[in-house]
């Protein structure tokens, strides 16, 4: 098996010693991007980036540098960056946050310079305490090293940066809800129209809002060329992707790979990356692009791991997590689990997601649990459905927003796939698999 | 976000503009003050749409949901209120939209209308959606259906019958809650039953203002809140009860009151005070139950105060009145107001009262009160009093308000005119305790309208957070402070301050004054003023004449109107039907006016001096009067001046009252003659401004009570006199004859639904309403429970039967009625005298008061569930004032006047004006009052702390 030999274009200073402080930063070549980029014009900086066809790494897959230029002409301009990263299995901007963090404020620079931002903030995750310090300590050094604040590094250019953490609910990774806690309110997504903060994002203003690995990439973009970043992947999908591999590997992790070049069994299985399925057991199935994401067989381990190819074979790249079932892992008791992710963190604002996730976890529990009837699998189903009609990919929406469309996709994808499992369950009157250790860990 | 402003673009000078956006905006962003919504307008421009495979007409920019119920296509919906921003939570107006890629599910309560949209609300998905998220909205409903107060009203009930499944698939365990919980003291609150549609919290946040309820948790855990220890003290709260679509809010005065198949109800009007809320009142068994708000478009738009809302209780209390009570002396004792009141029969009781009133020479016989009265009863009594008792000390006022002849010469304003301004004036007490639904529509008008409001007042108010510019004058100073803004020239920043105001923000309002009014202002949408005032008293305890005088200064710059905001019920009414001293009905001053009533009513009027409640109170207490005659008025409890009230109650050698309840004048007189009141009678009320709308009759009176014209006629026809009318319908038509200002307006229209939204008089261009919006019909039964069914023919616009032909010449003209009162007739105000008004004596601090909604008044205290609601009584003064007066904050201190004292604990209260201290003028267990005198002086008064009181 072959793994592509790309540069590390934002985990370079991983494992580095004390890679987050400015000391470290500034040995390997740390804001220089940022130089070279007041160097340049606004729009100039803006072009580089459009031609570097820099798609977002939070999940939607957005052009970066298409969503700056739907920017509203007016004032003020704020750039939010969204560090809320909470979806299970996805921890990616948690190791970038905690890594690198001046690599990210000059992303944030770079941009807020681009777009002429008046102010950014920086949002991190609730539960991130060591992120959140780390981000705020990296900026305490910038600010001591004119990199933020005014004036910076001479070149007339101002703005401030302010680190502001969240309180604890997943639905905040949606932008728009994101905006909602950023202005002290609930974390309510809004409702569309308008459908783009670049329009009417923060109190009302032009925001642009990117995701932390995203801006993570703008440094090495500026220093080495668009032609350079484009250079590796293929496609739309340019550049290098950080995969957040998890499950029963035998080396979970996060790995920067080239984007679109790498199949899923490479992934899984290559020894410098995933190593294969953990004590040698089979694999059953894997989720491509985190827990919102259909499910998918070991016959399509061969698919390439690039929105394009995933999309085609009907589930998404996402965030770009990847969750490894070996053959020990109960299909019915992994669909519980995320649904009842869903149930906890529905913001509650809009019915069918509100009540439905509530009542897709109760079903899928019981039957885990062993109470299930048959009915209750078309019953789940016809409830996914209330949820997004036709249970289609892409998910129809008749939500505010997608958090309830990725209820139903690991729910029906496990019927659809492990539909003897479930019946085991109802006839056996229990879960045939190894005792879930977590939930016995949580009974003792 | 704000509309945009109606005004073609003046030049400005920008002053107005400085005022905008204030205050809550973050910096730099124009009228951003939360979640961007698209602002739904009413009207737009028309375009087409198809609906169902129909072409529709719209207007564009409204959202769907309306423009499909305006054809005949009811969308189901649970969180969509006409009257709040659409949140699009509940999911259940779901319809298929025409997209780039086809048909998709949208909300019909958020998607706004364009020009060739297409739109399905009945396929297969439609269905389907609709069906699933009822489900969904059950799944963890308790169903408890039978004992729920909403049962038989339930839009839950309803949907799910008209659109849901028929059987539940959901055999889980439903979530649960402590049930019910209270919120407030007159808000129970069930959360198993609540579907979180956030009717509630956004009527509190953006209609009401009082954001003490909002969503806790998330999920299915989702529930409405309060803060711990924090209730949901909101003017407004029963609002939330009534636009809950399900069971979920709970309000106690009706709670296992009835059941809704039980009810009746007629539309009315509230009767409480001068905005004349639309209201549907519904009874069982003969027994008014509830009051819900009705939405009329140009005045409460669905909205009630829980003033208004609950003191129906009142009309079943214990105290009311429900047969004559006479008083027989104590035997050997002569001495008015001994012994005791028994009851008697009516023929009895007016036979003591017309031998009394018989041959008394006019100018010994007085009446005070009228404002409790229905209109038709105000010309009644008006005409009773000055043609039979031949009386011109008469007077609906209890020296609380402004003068009648000012108030009826006032340029008057609309409700939907002050959103419309560009700039709103305020100078009157404090509205959200006084008039609540107009500090409603001011709230609207300035949150939502973007029109800047300029307060004047001596202290704090409910509206002061609201206004771009408070302007808390020193008491005795604001003839200073009005003819600086007034004035041309502007106010230097050296001035340092202007009657206690800032000089700087004085200047501002200057500014913004001027260039609202001045030549480049432009006219506002058909001739409606660039200028709303809004003018009432600020304070009891000071002269109502520098009110007057302001509003006088105010009215002579050009596209000023006015709001007047007295506190009397219908005391428009009362005043423009001749309830006061030198007035005739119609707002016709008493010179222009004589010989024409004279003429028509038959008989001579009387001359000489007339006299107003003071006066007529110096009067009686100096023994100069035979009868007083009380309206529905309790002058011990009311009056600015309880001593001159008690020793007038003493003088007199007579006195009737007329009254519902049993108050303490009451029970000082000597014939008490029980009347109905509303919803026990029909006639038309006057709101603030001048609109006539119809009061009906829901139930019977109790006991005999009857109608106080009733018993003007009958004591007319005992004194020999026949007043010439024996029903409404005979005391309007003659109306219709006489007074300028009504003619022209059908009994029969205001008593019909097209009428509901009311008239505002004088009718200037055929039966609409100059510059205001008429009332959308109230298809959804969501928005007016209960309403559709009662009338199914949606209510045509205004139609203009007998068009009454131009409006009436101001001057008398040839159709030969007489004038009414103009701005014209408004006397100049004196020259102000510098330094009038001495600086505060030593030590002394001037007095602020004004009445809360929940006060010691007669309704409130008859009404069981609201007497018990009136905050603390408490002395409330600046921090560094008490800390000056060495009173710890919270100890009892002795406050006194030179009429009265009082002791009452001390309050801190940072937005008081320093050199005053606000006292309420009327709690149950004493207020203000009894530091004043009635003469409306500006009161100093002293405060020292009580040594026994720490």
């Amino acid at each position: 098996m072959t793994v592509t030999q790309a540069p590390r274009v934002v985990t370079a200073h991983f494992g580095l010693d004390r890679s987050w402080t400015l000391q470290s930063y500034l040995a390997h070549g740390g804001y220089q991007g940022l130089r070279k980029a007041l160097g340049m014009g606004p729009e100039e900086v803006h072009q580089v980036v459009l031609a570097a066809s820099l798609l977002g790494r939070g999940g939607a897959g957005f052009d970066a540098g298409r969503k700056w230029g739907m920017l509203r002409k007016a004032k003020p301009v704020y750039l939010v960056v969204n560090g809320d990263e909470s979806e299970p299995a996805t921890f990616k901007d948690h190791a970038l946050m905690e890594a690198d963090p001046h690599q990210l404020i000059e992303g944030a620079l770079i941009c807020a310079y681009a777009i002429g931002a008046d102010q950014v903030f920086i949002y991190v995750r609730g539960e991130m305490a060591l992120a959140q310090e780390r981000v705020q300590a990296a900026l305490n050094e910038a600010y001591e090293h004119g990199a933020v604040g005014r004036d910076i590094f001479g070149s007339g250019f101002s703005v401030d940066i302010v680190v502001h953490p969240g309180a604890g609910a997943y639905i905040c990774g949606d932008e728009t809800a994101l905006l909602e806690s950023l202005e002290g309110k609930r974390g309510y997504p809004r409702i569309k129209p308008p459908y783009y903060p670049a329009v009417i994002g923060l109190y009302g203003a032009p925001t642009v809002v990117n995701n932390v690995e995203t801006l993570s990439n703008l440094p090495w973009v500026l220093l080495n060329g668009a032609d350079a970043f484009c250079a590796l992947g293929e496609g739309t999908s340019r550049g290098t992707k950080i995969l957040a591999l998890s499950g029963r590997v035998q080396r979970p992790g996060n790995y920067e790979v080239e984007f679109a070049k790498l199949t899923f069994r490479e992934l899984i299985y290559d020894r410098s990356l995933g190593g294969g399925v953990r004590d040698g057991k089979a694999l059953k199935a894997f989720i491509p692009g985190g827990v919102s994401s259909p499910w998918f067989g070991p016959d399509q381990l061969d698919i390439t791991l690039a929105n394009s190819a995933i999309a085609q074979a009907g589930s998404m790249a996402g965030s770009g997590a990847v969750t490894v079932m070996d053959e020990d892992t109960c299909a019915v008791r992994a669909a519980w689990r995320i649904s009842r992710f869903y149930h906890r963190e529905s913001c509650g604002q809009c019915t069918p997601c509100r009540e439905g996730s509530g009542w897709v976890e109760k079903i899928m529990r019981r039957l885990e649990d062993g109470h299930g009837r048959e009915a209750d699998l078309d019953l789940v189903l016809d409830v996914c459905d209330n949820i997004s009609p036709g249970l289609v990919w892409p998910p129809a929406q008749t939500t505010i927003c997608p958090l309830g469309p990725s209820i139903p996709p690991s729910v029906a994808s496990s019927i659809r796939m492990f539909r003897d499992e479930y019946l085991a369950h109802i006839r056996e009157g229990g879960c045939p698999f190894p005792p879930d250790r977590l939930r016995e860990h949580a009974r003792a | 976000m704000p509309v945009p402003d109606p005004q073609p673009a003046p030049s400005s000078t920008g002053a107005l503009e400085g005022l905008r956006g204030q205050p809550g905006a973050p910096p730099g962003v124009a009228g951003a003050t939360g979640t961007p919504l698209p602002a739904p307008p009413r009207t737009g421009a028309p375009v087409t749409i198809t609906l169902d495979g129909r072409q529709v007409r719209a207007y564009e920019g409204e959202v769907l949901i309306e423009a499909a119920e305006r054809a005949g296509t009811y969308i189901p919906r649970f969180c969509y209120h006409p009257r709040m921003k659409p949140v699009g939570m509940c999911r259940m107006c779901l319809v298929d939209i025409k997209g780039p890629r086809g048909y998709s599910l949208s909300p019909a309560c958020y998607v706004p209308v364009t020009d060739g949209l297409e739109a399905v609300t009945d396929s297969a998905r439609v269905k389907k959606a609709q069906d699933g998220i009822l489900e969904f909205l059950l799944v963890n409903h308790p169903l408890d259906c039978p004992v729920c107060d909403k049962g038989g009203e339930c839009p839950l009930q309803d949907q799910t019958f008209a659109y849901g499944p028929g059987e539940t698939r959901f055999v889980e365990e439903k979530r649960h809650w402590d049930k019910p919980i209270p919120i407030s003291p007159l808000v129970l609150l069930d959360r198993e039953r609540c579907i979180q549609c956030a009717r509630c919290t956004r009527f509190a946040e953006e209609v009401a203002g009082d954001p003490a309820i909002d969503f806790f948790s998330r999920s299915d855990a989702t529930e409405v809140a309060i803060a711990p220890h924090r209730p949901f003290s909101s003017n407004f709260s029963g609002n939330i009860v009534q636009i809950c679509p399900v069971g979920a809010l709970l309000a106690k005065p009706y709670r296992f009151r009835a059941r809704p198949w039980d009810l009746e109800q007629v539309e009315t009007t509230c009767t409480l005070c001068p905005v004349g809320c639309r209201v549907a009142a519904q009874s069982s068994a003969n027994h008014v139950v509830r009051f819900l708000g009705v939405d009329c478009g140009p005045v409460n738009w669905g909205w009630l105060c829980d003033k208004g809302r609950f003191s129906h209780e009142a009309l079943a209390s214990p105290g009311r009145l429900a047969h004559p009570l006479v008083r027989r002396p104590a035997p050997g004792n002569g001495h008015r107001g001994e012994g005791e009141l028994v009851e008697a029969s009516w023929a009895e009781a007016l036979s003591v009262v017309a031998d009394r009133l018989a041959g008394v020479d006019g100018s010994r016989v007085a009446v005070i009160g009228g404002a409790r009265l229905a209109n038709e009863d105000a010309y009644a009594w008006a005409k009773f009093a000055r043609s039979c008792l031949r009386t011109g000390n008469v007077d609906a006022q209890l020296g609380d308000g402004l003068a009648a002849d000012l108030v009826a010469s006032l340029p008057r304003a609309t409700l939907g005119q002050a959103g419309q301004a560009r700039l709103i004036v305020t100078l009157a007490g404090d509205l959200k305790e006084e008039l609540p639904v107009l500090y409603l529509r001011l709230r609207h008008a300035v949150v939502d309208q973007g029109v800047p409001l300029v307060e004047l007042s001596p202290g704090p108010t409910g509206l002061s957070s609201l206004a771009a510019l408070r302007l808390h004058y020193r008491p005795g100073q604001l003839a200073a402070l009005v003819e600086a803004i007034v004035g041309g020239s502007p106010v230097p920043p050296a001035a340092g301050e202007v009657g206690g105001a800032p000089a700087q923000d004085v200047e501002r309002a200057r500014a913004a004054l001027a260039e609202a009014t001045g030549e480049q202002a432009g006219t506002g949408p058909d001739g409606s003023p660039r200028v709303v005032v809004v003018l009432g008293r600020p304070s009891l305890a000071e002269p109502s004449s520098a009110v007057e005088d302001a509003a006088r200064r105010l009215a002579q710059l050009p596209g000023v109107a006015f709001l007047p905001a007295l506190r009397r019920a219908n005391v428009h009414g009362a005043i423009d039907f001749g309830l006061a001293p030198g007035l005739l009905p119609g707002r016709v001053g008493w010179e222009q006016g004589c010989s024409w009533y004279e003429r028509h009513w038959g008989a001579p009027l009387p001359t000489g001096r007339q006299l107003g409640t003071p006066g007529i109170l110096e009067a009686a207490a100096s023994g100069q009067l035979d009868v007083l005659v009380l309206l529905g008025a309790d002058p011990l409890s009311d009056y600015p001046g309880p001593d001159l009230a008690a020793r007038a109650l003493d003088g007199a050698r007579f006195v009737v009252a007329l009254d519902a309840l049993a108050t303490r004048s009451t029970q000082r007189a000597d014939v008490v003659l029980p009347v109905a009141t509303y919803a026990e009678r029909r006639g038309s009320f006057t709101n603030l401004e001048g609109r006539l709308s119809w009061l009906a009759q829901k139930v019977t009176p109790p006991g005999t009570a009857r109608p106080d014209w009733a018993v003007a006629v009958e004591l007319a026809s005992r004194l020999g006199h026949d007043l010439g009318f024996g029903s409404l319908e005979g005391i309007w038509d003659e109306v219709q004859r006489v007074s300028p200002l009504h003619r022209g307006v059908p009994q029969a229209l205001l008593a019909s639904p097209p009428g509901r939204d009311g008239v505002v008089v004088p009718v200037r261009a055929g039966l609409g309403e100059p510059g205001g919006a008429a009332s959308p019909p109230p298809l959804d039964p969501m928005a007016n429970p209960g309403i559709s069914q009662a009338e199914p023919e949606p209510a045509p616009p205004v139609a203009a039967p007998p068009t009454p032909g131009p409006a009436p010449a101001p001057a008398g003209g040839p159709d030969g009625y007489p004038p009414m009162l103009q701005p014209a007739d408004l006397a100049s105000p004196p020259p102000r005298v510098a330094g009038a008004t001495p600086a505060p004596a030593l030590g002394s601090l001037r007095l602020v008061t004004w009445r809360p909604m929940w006060d010691g008044g007669t309704l409130v205290q008859h009404s069981a569930s609201l007497a018990g609601l009136h905050p603390p009584l408490a002395a409330r003064a600046h921090p560094a004032q008490l800390e000056a007066l060495g009173v710890p904050a919270g100890a009892r201190v002795r406050v006194s006047s030179q009429w009265g004292s009082l002791e009452l604990p001390a309050e801190a209260g940072p937005d008081v004006p320093p050199g005053t201290v606000v006292v309420p003028f009327n709690l149950p267990e004493g207020g203000a009052g009894e530091l004043l005198d009635g003469a409306g002086e500006v009161v100093e008064v002293r405060v020292e702390a009580l040594e026994a009181g720490r």
